[in-house]
Formats: structure tokens, C-alpha cells, sequence
């Protein structure tokens, strides 16, 4: 400890900061920012083309003459005017305004994702296709060279590769995220790789591999993935709830991001470079690098 | 800390508002160049082709799409887009239950044909429980029996020239200004020549209903909806559909969806 702490004095003499190291790769960088842009025309062109059916069902087919909906969102003539719902699994909500009945006062239209939140912005399947497969080859090729710079420059083993001690380290990491306390450190925490890894290594290809399973032309390739998947429309409910499990996880991103420091945490994700903590007292300091 | 707590507050409102001002201004800005045409869109159109090519590589010729077992059939088929013309023709033709009704087929063939139905289903026939998938979302299992179209091509004998076949309908999907429009499509010959590819006369063991297409509809297994034209009349054989409707090689490809339907 006296050396590093010498060290540490001479470097502060020096004029040196070693606080600031050098966290992100312009391959996480790049990729990171590729995924942000390409997620955000996904989502949006994503949520017009589920207005042309906002229908969800499990199995096959869709049911027309048998019940296998499990949420749907729409529009009905009430007594109080047109009012807009979203049912999940035959619980039904007033949701107007937003879903199934929504639009500028007194231009409402029935559609199931408002205006703000479809690309284009009126209704219009087509261009929202073809949105979503450019963006849909961006990001799936963008995945495949982070996998593979990853690989080899060591960042899934060194940053996001579980370890025994992550797990030890797991009730201390809640606690402290639930009171705000973050540690400023070059590695990731444990809940941090666990949400990273679990957007890289399971949400986006399984985002992939259901978007893949609603083609009928790959399914003449791959006619086993929609029989593991448990048919096209339950690929597609996948699909649609891989979406807003991906909107849960930008949100707790971006709130993270806002509570650990956003300019610091922004920096390192633009230039690489990120701020840590000072070296604790030596009371702390071995539990830190632990 | 206190400074810096406020100088991050003042950050994040202007930063939100600019993010806030460009992301709206620029949706406008997207949703123009959107249109059928638009650089913007052309461009990213270039990546459907990249799709076609990608599955046609890993499909082939006559990779089949999954078939299902009459256990699977809970329902009619749902019936979509036009589904009772209302067209003299049609209503003529209908109402003689389709005995004046001929497919004809023309165009790059050594061999033009006017078939009956009669002399349709006396060739061999296909029947095959499929799934089919709306560009919409929604799926729906059916058996359909029909005559395989390579037979017809081939008993037509296709020019060497020929790349799509081109399907004429008989019913009217839209008025517009300039005429009534009837509904047409185009597959490709590797698609016409698909084991699955049948025109379909049959629909669950019973002729087709005219909501499904009555009296023959394509089915095209690998690829979604609208791309099994329905009420189809005549069958021709082209190099090109540049110079039909808006160019795109069917009704609803003129209106934005991408001339492949694989995906």
C-alpha cells in the first residue's frame, strides 16, 4: 500500500492524473454508437409495422375462430366517444391518448403506437419494412464484428466474462445500486455485466433469431426454428417482448448514466477515456480491488 | 459539487432540448424522403436486395417451406384484400360458376394455352398443408390443392428470354383517377418452378371460395400474402415488368412494398 501510495504521491508531483485511464476501445466505441442509432430506427419502424397487426398470439397461427391472443391494442365506440385499450392476457386498460385511440386534440386516429413513436410517422407498412431490414442487416453485422474485435482484443474475457467473484460480489452490488453508490472503477460491476451480457449474448440474437423465424423464406431453410421458438406467432410475441425488455434496459442505461456522472460516463463511451475513483484509504482499498 | 450539479443540470436541458428540436425536425425531414422514389428511400432499398440475394443463396431452387398436418387447420382461411369482386366480368363469370372462364397464358411461350378449369384439374395435381403469413403479421393454416405451375410452364414452353411470370387478375383493387386498377403480381422463374408453387383451385377439400380467389389463386410458399395473386385470368410470360403499373412489378410493390416478399 505504501508504494502504490508513493507512487501514486510522485505521480501528483509530477502533474500526472491517473485517475483517468483508458476504458473503451474504439471497437466498443464504434459499435456502441452504431447499435444506439440503428436500435433507435429499429424500434421506431418496429412499432408501425406491429400497427398493421397490433395483435399478439401464441403458437402457429393467429387464432380468428379460436382464442390465442394475448395482448392486443385497439379502438372502440364507447358512450363517452372513441376511447382507445390495451388488453394483456384479457386484463383491459384505458389507454387513450397513447394506445389504440391517439392524435393531436381533435384529429385523434385509431392506431395502436402514436404518431411519435412510429417511423414514418403516419401509417405506412411498406416504408416501415424497409427501414427495418436496412437497419436490421446494420445491426446484426455490426453485432458480428464486435464479436469477433471482442474476442480478440480481450474485452468479453476481460470485462464481461462472469467470475466466481462477480457472484460473491452480486448482494453488495444491489444494495449499492439501490442507494446510488457507484464505484468508479475500469471494471464492470456485476450487475452491469450482467445487463450488457445480457443485451449482447442473449437479447439481440434472440432479437435476430425471431426476426429471422417470421420469414417464410428462411423458414424453408430452418423449418426447426419456429418449432423450438413454438411456431411464427409465438415467435413474433418474442420478438415484439425482446423489444420491450431492450426499451427496460435503455431506460435503466440511460438513469445509471445520469446518476454515475454523465459527463464522465459519456466521455469514456465518445473518447475512450474514463475517470475513476482515488485510490480508497486503506481501509477500503482492499475491498475495492478485491 | 454544488456548481457542478447545476452546470450538469443546465447541460442536460440544453442537451434535451437540441436532441429534443433535431429529432423532430429530422422525422419531418425522414418522413419526405420516405416516398416511393426518394434518394433516401432508394437507398435504403438497396438492402432488400441484399435480403433476396442472401435468402435465394441459402433457399435454392426447391428448399420447401414447412408443411403441416390437418390437426393444424382450426380455422377458414382467413380471406384478405378484395374478396368478392365486383366486377361485370367477374360477376359474369361468376354466375356461370366460371364455365366460360379460361387461364390463358401469353406472352414469351412457344405455345400460348387457354385452359378450362376442367382441363387444369385434369392435370396432376399437388396438395399441401402451409402456413400463411400477411405482410400484416397474422398467419393462418390451410390446405390447398392446385396444379403445379411448372407443368403449365412447361407444357406453355417457356422462351429462353422470359424471367418473371406475371399474374392478371380480375378483380379491382383500387379506382383511381386514371381507371380502375386490377390487381397484379410477378414472381420470378425460380419461384414459378418451386415444387410448392401450385395454382390453386382447392382450398381445405372444397373448391375455392371467392373470398380466398375463386377460381384459381397462386400459392407461393416461400413468400408472404401478396404475392399469391387471386381471380387470376392470364398468365404472362416477360423479361421485364418496368413498363406495367408504376414499374414495380405488382399492385402493392407500386405502393410501397418491396417486390420481394420473402421476409
Amino acid at each position: 500500500m505504501d508504494t502504490v501510495a508513493n507512487n501514486r504521491s510522485a505521480a501528483e508531483a509530477d502533474g500526472k492524473d491517473t485517475t483517468l485511464i483508458y476504458r473503451q476501445s474504439r471497437w466498443t466505441r464504434l459499435t456502441h454508437w452504431i447499435w444506439a442509432f440503428s436500435l433507435f430506427f429499429m424500434l421506431l419502424s418496429g412499432l408501425q409495422i406491429f400497427n398493421a397487426r397490433p395483435q399478439l398470439y401464441i403458437g402457429k397461427q393467429s387464432g380468428f375462430e379460436f382464442n390465442n391472443t394475448i395482448l392486443q391494442i385497439g379502438a372502440e365506440n364507447t358512450a363517452n366517444g372513441p376511447r382507445g385499450f390495451t388488453e394483456i392476457f384479457g386484463h383491459r386498460f384505458d389507454t387513450t391518448g397513447v394506445l389504440g385511440w391517439s392524435g393531436l386534440p381533435g384529429q385523434e386516429t385509431p392506431r395502436a403506437f402514436p404518431a411519435w413513436a412510429t417511423i414514418p410517422s403516419y401509417y405506412d407498412l411498406g416504408t416501415a419494412r424497409v427501414v427495418h431490414f436496412f437497419f436490421a442487416w446494420i445491426l446484426t453485422t455490426t453485432l458480428l464484428v464486435w464479436l469477433i474485435a471482442s474476442l480478440v482484443n480481450g474485452h468479453i474475457r476481460r470485462d464481461l466474462a462472469p467470475r466466481v467473484s462477480d457472484l460473491r460480489k452480486l448482494p453488495r452490488d444491489i444494495v449499492d445500486h439501490a442507494k446510488l453508490k457507484f464505484h468508479h472503477t475500469r471494471e464492470y460491476n456485476t450487475l452491469q455485466k450482467m445487463a450488457y451480457g445480457g443485451v449482447l449474448f442473449v437479447l439481440l440474437p434472440l432479437m435476430i433469431v425471431t426476426g429471422l423465424a417470421m420469414s417464410p423464406s428462411m423458414d424453408s431453410v430452418l423449418p426447426w426454428l419456429n418449432e423450438i421458438l413454438g411456431g411464427r406467432q409465438t415467435a413474433r410475441t418474442i420478438h415484439f417482448t425482446v423489444m420491450v425488455l431492450l426499451v427496460l434496459f435503455f431506460i435503466v442505461h440511460i438513469l445509471m448514466i445520469l446518476a454515475a456522472g454523465p459527463i464522465n460516463e459519456l466521455r469514456s463511451i465518445i473518447t475512450g477515456w474514463y475517470r475513476t475513483d482515488p485510490p480508497a484509504k486503506h481501509d477500503q482499498s482492499t475491498e475495492r480491488s478485491a | 459539487m454544488a456548481k457542478f450539479q447545476i452546470s450538469r443540470r443546465k447541460f442536460l436541458t440544453a442537451s434535451s432540448l437540441g436532441l429534443s428540436s433535431i429529432a423532430l425536425s429530422g422525422c419531418d425531414a425522414f418522413d419526405s424522403g420516405l416516398g416511393i422514389g426518394g434518394g433516401l428511400r432508394s437507398f435504403l432499398e438497396n438492402a432488400n436486395g441484399l435480403t433476396w440475394r442472401a435468402q435465394r443463396l441459402l433457399a435454392g431452387r426447391d428448399a420447401l417451406a414447412p408443411e403441416f398436418t390437418e390437426a393444424d387447420i382450426r380455422q377458414p382461411q382467413r380471406p384478405n384484400g378484395v374478396t368478392a369482386p365486383d366486377d361485370d366480368t367477374y360477376k359474369g363469370l361468376l354466375a356461370n360458376n366460371f364455365a366460360d372462364w379460361r387461364l390463358e397464358v401469353t406472352g414469351l411461350v412457344e405455345k400460348p394455352l387457354s385452359l378450362t378449369r376442367e382441363q387444369l384439374q385434369n392435370m396432376p395435381s399437388r396438395t399441401q398443408i402451409t402456413r400463411h403469413d400477411c405482410v400484416e403479421g397474422w398467419s393462418c393454416i390451410a390446405k390447398w390443392t392446385g396444379t403445379p405451375l411448372s407443368l403449365v410452364l412447361d407444357q406453355a414452353m417457356v422462351k429462353p428470354q422470359a424471367r418473371y411470370v406475371m399474374f392478371h387478375c380480375l378483380d379491382t383493387i383500387e379506382q383511381s383517377l386514371s381507371g380502375d386498377i386490377k390487381y397484379y403480381g410477378t414472381i420470378d422463374l425460380i419461384d414459378a418452378r418451386h415444387p410448392q408453387t401450385i395454382l390453386a383451385y382447392g382450398l381445405n377439400g372444397k373448391p375455392l371460395p371467392v373470398e380466398n380467389g375463386a377460381p384459381l389463386r397462386v400459392r407461393v410458399e416461400r413468400q408472404l400474402g401478396y404475392k399469391m395473386p387471386k381471380y387470376i385470368y392470364k398468365i404472362e410470360l416477360v423479361d421485364s415488368f418496368a413498363n406495367v403499373g408504376g414499374g414495380r412489378g405488382g399492385y402493392w410493390e407500386d405502393n410501397g412494398y418491396d417486390w420481394y416478399g420473402g421476409i
